[in-house]
């Protein structure tokens, strides 16, 4: 490997860490989002 | 919330144009040429990472003194962003040591002291999926918390206080100074970097306040499931409960 495939790779893992990573906690929210709706609809119709 | 998208389109344009600085503006380095340009991403990672562990070590006091929840969910937060950071510098670390010193990894005190600060904080988030009862986790993991901090001021200052194969600092106070075009695409990228670390740490800590709320909401349905229950028991008259299986 030359030194420009070292710096591309850095380069490359370095976004790469933090895009996947934004990606799974973009997706976390969205589960957990999902569940809250769930229960609070639960809740509401253990109030009704 | 308004203010987000503004926000992340100027940390994206700071990511483009210091990435762009740091290949294609920035001088070349009189003996590692080329690769020297990974400082440009290195250096700034192991900064997000140091503000990443601070806020939450910060965090971790917090809760201890004043109990509340905030402050744990953003304790949590920042050690998993840290630990990100962490990695990312670690790697980066490796494929600038491979050309520069003929190896991946060496166990010199600076790389020691940070793959022990890298296993600490994965331990923290271990420790914290093992706990089932939120306010024991909390209490426990923030005392591991300022435990794990301790070995970040190991980590910063392992090049002056042992000799080490990692170079010395060119920043803040190290022996030898640096062009002003570095120093000016390196702070580009520094802010760059922070940016992306800050929006992911919002991100992290708006998710640990979902499944707070998660939390409240499960104790409230399981509360009312059980106040359901009893309710019929209370009602009924002493004396007229159905008699039991075989009794009859």
């Amino acid at each position: 490997m030359s030194d420009f495939d070292f710096l591309f790779t850095a380069w490359m893992v370095v976004w790469a860490v933090f895009f996947v990573y934004e990606i799974s906690v973009a997706k976390r929210i969205g589960h957990v989002r999902e569940e809250i709706d769930r229960l609070k609809d639960q809740l509401n119709s253990q109030k009704a | 919330m308004k203010a987000r998208i503004p926000i992340t389109l100027l940390v994206a344009a700071l990511v483009f144009f210091g990435g762009f600085a740091g290949l294609f503006i920035a001088p070349d380095e009189a003996t590692m040429h080329e690769i020297q340009r990974i400082f440009y991403f290195h250096v700034p990672l192991w900064t997000a990472m140091t503000l990443a562990l601070s806020i939450s070590c910060f965090s971790c006091i917090a809760w201890l003194v004043s109990r509340r929840a905030t402050f744990d969910l953003l304790a949590v937060a920042g050690a998993e962003v840290g630990v990100l950071c962490c990695t990312g510098g670690l790697i980066t670390g490796m494929l600038w040591g491979k050309p520069v010193w003929g190896i991946w990894w060496t166990w010199d005190a600076r790389l020691t002291s940070t793959f022990v600060l890298w296993l600490l904080y994965i331990s923290y988030l271990l420790l914290r999926e093992l706990i089932e009862d939120p306010h024991r986790r909390a209490t426990l993991s923030a005392v591991f918390g300022v435990f794990a901090y301790l070995d970040l001021p190991i980590v910063l200052l392992s090049t002056t206080l042992w000799r080490t194969q990692h170079p010395q600092p060119v920043l803040f106070g190290g022996p030898k100074s640096i062009n002003h075009t570095m120093l000016m695409v390196f702070l580009l990228c520094m802010v760059a970097i922070v940016g992306v670390m800050i929006l992911i740490l919002i991100d992290r800590y708006r998710l640990e306040r979902l499944r707070f709320e998660l939390d409240e909401l499960r104790v409230e349905i399981e509360s009312r499931e059980m106040d359901a229950q009893q309710l019929p028991a209370k009602q009924a008259v002493p004396g007229k409960e159905l008699p039991a299986k075989g009794t009859a």
